[in-house]
C-alpha cells in the first residue's frame, strides 16, 4: 500500500502558541485514519494543513509524494466536510453539491448527474430542490459529505462531521460513514474528540495532546496497550496504577494500567476494597471502590448483584490485563 | 435570596404596578402603545405628506393665470416627457447609475477589508473614518471640493507641477465629461456625488460581508475554486443584498439631491434642481410634483428587477 500522506517534523506555531509541534504521521493509502484529541490538542490543525488552509511554520508535508507547502487548499486533490458544514445558503441542494464540479467547469446536465448519484449515494434524492436552511442536521451532514465525494477526492477530510448531531443520529452515520469507506476505498482522515468514534470506525488512530502526536495504532493497540497516563486515561478511563502499587501486587516498578472491564468481583482472593460509589448506565454499571487508598473504577454487567455503597468486597483481575506503560506522563 | 419564604412575591402596591401586570398579560397592548408613536409619525406625517405632494401631480397648472386646477387629469405627466424635461431625468437617472457603479467598485475592498481582517483598534479606525465625513457639514465639504477642483485649485496646480496638465486638458476637452474646468463639468459632480455618499454604500455592504462565514470561503477554496471564482460565485452573491441596500441610497441620494449639481458641475439641471425651481419661483407644484415621483419609479422598478434577479435570496 502506498502513502497517502506524510508529515515529517511539521509544526504550527501562532506566535508562542505552538498548535502543532515537530509531528510525524504516516496514513496508507485507503486507511480510515482518526485524529483524537482533546480540543485544543493540535489535530483539527492537522486537518487544515493537508486541506491547505494553514501552512506549516517548519517541516515538511507530503501528500502522495508530492510536496504540499505553499500549494493553495484549491489545486489540491482532497475535500473537507465541515464541522459545521459550511453549505452555501444562496444555493440549493443540488447545486451545493455540484458546487465543484460548477468550479471545475463540467457541463450543466453532466454535474448535475453526478450530483444526484452523489446524493443518492448519502441516502437524499430527491431533495435537490431544498435550501440547505431547509434541511436538519443530519440532512446537512450528508449535503456535506455529498458534495465532498462528488469530486472524487484522493483523501476525505473530515472534521468532527457528527459532533453537531444527537446520539442515536451519530450512530447511525457512523455506520454508514463506514460503509462509504469500504464502498469508495479513498482515504479517510477523520477528526474527532470522542474516543468510542474513534475506536469503533478507524483502522488506526493517532492520540493528539498539546500540539504532539502522543501514540499511534490500532484501536486494540491504543485500548489495550495505552503507551502513557494520557492515552491510558483519555481512552476509556482506564484505571492508572502508580509504580508502587504496581510493585506491591506484584508487577515490575512501573505505571500501568488497567481497564475497567477487566476487573471483577471474587469472594477470596484478590484485593479488599470497599464501594465508594455505583452509577448505573443501563447495560453495564460503573462501580468505584477503594483499595488501600487508591481509587479504582469497574464495570460490571448490571444483571450480576450489584454491592451496596460502604460494602467490603475483594476485587482481581489477570495478571495479563494489568498493562505497564513506557512513561508516567 | 429576597428572604421571603412565599411562593408567589408580592410587588409593589399601588397603580404603576397594576399597569404592569395588565401590559404583561396583554402582550399585545404594550406593543400597541409602543409602535403608536413611530407609525403615526411615519405613516400620518411622513407618508401622508408624501402622498398628498404625489396627489399634486395629478393636478395642472391654468399657464394663463398660473393657478392650479384640481381637476384630476395627466396633463402634467405629458408635460414631464417634453424633450427638455427628459432630459433631465435621463441626465440624473445616468448620474445616479455612474455614482452607483463607481460607490461599488470603491466601497468593496474597504467594506471586504474592514469585515475580514480588520480587528480592535482598526475596526474602530475603519469606522471613525468613513463616519467622520458624515459629521462634517455637507456644504463645507461641497465647496471644498470646488476649491480643489477650481481651475485655479489644487489639483491644477498638482498636474503643472508633475508636468501633466497636457493630460487634464486633454481630459476636459472630452465631449460630455469634459468642460472649462472640473469644477464645472459633469466629472466634477460626479466625484463630488461619489464623495458624498460613499459611505452609504461602504457601511451596508461591509455588513453584509460580515455576515459571510469565513468557512464558506475555506469551503469554495477546498472544492477547487480560485479566489476569482470565490468571489465570483460566493462572495459576490452572498454580498449581492448589501450592495442593493447601498446602491438605493446612493442612488436615491443622487437622484433627489439639487445642491451638488448647483455648485459643482454645468449649469444643466438634475431632477432635484428642477423640483427645487418648479415649486419655487415658477410655482408650478404639479409639475414639481410630476418630477418627484420619477425617483420613487425608479427605485421601485429598480428593486422589482433586483429581487427578480434574485438579488435577495441570499437573505
Amino acid at each position: 500500500m502506498s502513502t497517502a500522506l506524510q508529515f515529517a517534523g511539521v509544526s504550527r506555531h501562532y506566535g508562542a502558541v505552538k498548535a502543532l509541534d515537530q509531528v510525524d504521521l504516516e496514513v496508507k493509502e485507503g486507511e480510515f485514519f482518526a485524529m483524537l484529541g482533546p480540543s485544543g490538542s493540535g489535530k483539527t490543525t492537522c486537518l487544515r494543513l493537508v486541506a491547505g488552509f494553514e501552512q506549516p511554520t517548519a517541516g515538511h508535508i507530503e501528500i502522495f509524494g508530492e510536496t504540499a507547502e505553499g500549494v493553495p487548499p484549491f489545486r489540491r486533490n482532497v475535500n473537507t466536510v465541515f464541522q459545521d458544514y459550511a453549505l452555501f445558503p444562496h444555493l440549493n441542494v443540488l447545486d451545493n453539491v455540484a458546487y465543484g464540479l460548477m468550479i471545475r467547469g463540467v457541463e450543466k446536465s453532466e454535474r448535475y448527474r453526478s450530483a444526484e448519484q452523489a446524493l443518492e449515494l448519502v441516502a437524499l434524492s430527491g431533495l435537490g430542490k431544498r435550501r440547505a436552511g431547509e434541511l436538519s442536521g443530519g440532512q446537512r451532514q450528508r449535503v456535506a459529505l455529498a458534495r465532498a465525494l462528488v469530486n472524487k477526492p484522493r483523501v476525505l477530510l473530515l472534521d468532527e462531521p457528527l459532533g453537531a448531531l444527537d446520539l442515536k443520529l451519530r450512530e447511525q452515520m457512523q455506520e454508514e460513514l463506514k460503509n462509504l469507506h469500504r464502498q469508495l476505498g479513498i482515504t479517510f482522515i477523520f477528526v474527532t474528540h470522542d474516543q468510542n468514534e474513534a475506536l469503533s470506525m478507524a483502522d488506526r488512530v493517532a492520540l493528539f495532546k498539546d500540539g504532539r502526536v502522543v501514540q499511534v495504532g490500532t484501536p486494540q493497540e491504543i485500548y489495550r496497550q495505552p503507551n502513557s497516563r494520557f492515552v491510558a486515561d483519555f481512552v476509556g478511563s482506564s484505571n492508572v496504577l502508580p509504580p508502587d502499587f504496581v510493585a506491591a501486587v506484584g508487577g515490575a516498578s512501573r505505571w500501568a494500567s488497567l481497564r475497567p472491564e477487566s476487573i471483577y468481583l471474587t469472594r477470596e482472593g484478590g484485593h479488599a476494597a470497599s464501594v465508594v460509589a455505583a452509577s448505573f448506565l443501563g447495560g453495564s454499571t460503573r462501580l468505584a471502590v477503594d483499595v488501600s487508598g487508591l481509587r479504582i473504577n469497574l464495570m460490571l454487567p448490571s444483571a450480576a448483584e450489584i454491592p451496596a455503597v460502604g460494602e467490603s468486597v475483594r476485587i482481581d483481575w489477570k495478571p495479563a490485563d494489568m498493562h505497564l506503560m513506557e512513561s508516567g506522563a | 435570596m429576597n428572604g421571603s419564604d412565599a411562593a408567589i412575591l408580592p410587588g409593589r402596591p399601588g397603580l404603576l404596578r397594576r399597569l404592569a401586570d395588565t401590559l404583561w398579560r396583554h402582550p399585545h397592548l404594550l406593543l400597541l402603545l409602543m409602535l403608536a408613536p413611530p407609525v403615526l409619525w411615519l405613516g400620518v406625517i411622513y407618508l401622508g405628506s408624501l402622498f398628498a405632494l404625489l396627489v399634486q401631480s395629478f393636478f395642472s397648472i391654468d399657464e394663463f393665470s398660473g393657478l392650479i386646477n384640481y381637476e384630476f387629469t395627466l396633463k402634467t405627466y405629458r408635460e414631464l416627457l417634453i424633450p427638455a424635461n427628459l432630459d433631465i431625468i435621463v441626465r440624473t437617472v445616468s448620474m445616479a447609475a455612474a455614482v452607483t457603479l463607481a460607490a461599488v467598485v470603491v466601497a468593496f475592498p474597504i467594506a471586504f477589508y474592514a469585515a475580514r481582517y480588520a480587528r480592535g483598534k482598526w475596526k474602530a479606525a475603519f469606522y471613525l473614518g468613513i463616519m467622520l465625513p458624515l459629521w462634517s457639514s455637507y456644504l463645507v465639504k461641497i465647496y471644498a471640493w470646488k476649491l480643489v477642483l477650481a481651475r485655479e485649485g489644487i489639483l491644477n496646480w498638482l498636474f503643472a507641477k508633475l508636468h501633466l496638465t497636457w493630460l487634464l486638458e486633454a481630459y476636459l476637452s472630452l465631449p460630455l465629461i469634459g468642460g472649462n474646468s472640473l469644477s464645472v463639468s459633469y466629472t466634477g459632480t460626479f466625484l463630488v456625488f461619489l464623495y458624498v455618499w460613499l459611505p452609504f454604500m461602504i457601511l451596508p455592504l461591509q455588513a453584509a460581508l460580515e455576515r459571510v462565514p469565513g468557512n464558506l470561503l475555506e469551503a469554495s477554496a477546498d472544492l477547487g475554486g480560485s479566489p476569482r471564482q470565490t468571489f465570483r460565485h460566493v462572495i459576490l452573491p452572498l454580498a449581492l443584498p448589501g450592495i442593493i441596500a447601498g446602491s438605493i441610497f446612493t442612488f436615491s441620494l443622487t437622484l433627489g439631491d439639487y445642491i451638488i449639481p448647483q455648485i459643482i458641475g454645468s449649469s444643466r439641471l438634475f431632477i432635484g434642481q428642477a423640483v427645487y425651481s418648479h415649486q419655487g419661483t415658477a410655482g408650478n407644484i404639479p409639475l414639481a410634483a410630476a418630477f418627484a415621483v420619477v425617483p420613487i419609479v425608479i427605485m421601485g422598478c429598480y428593486l422589482w428587477l433586483a429581487k427578480r434577479a434574485g438579488a435577495f435570496d441570499a437573505l
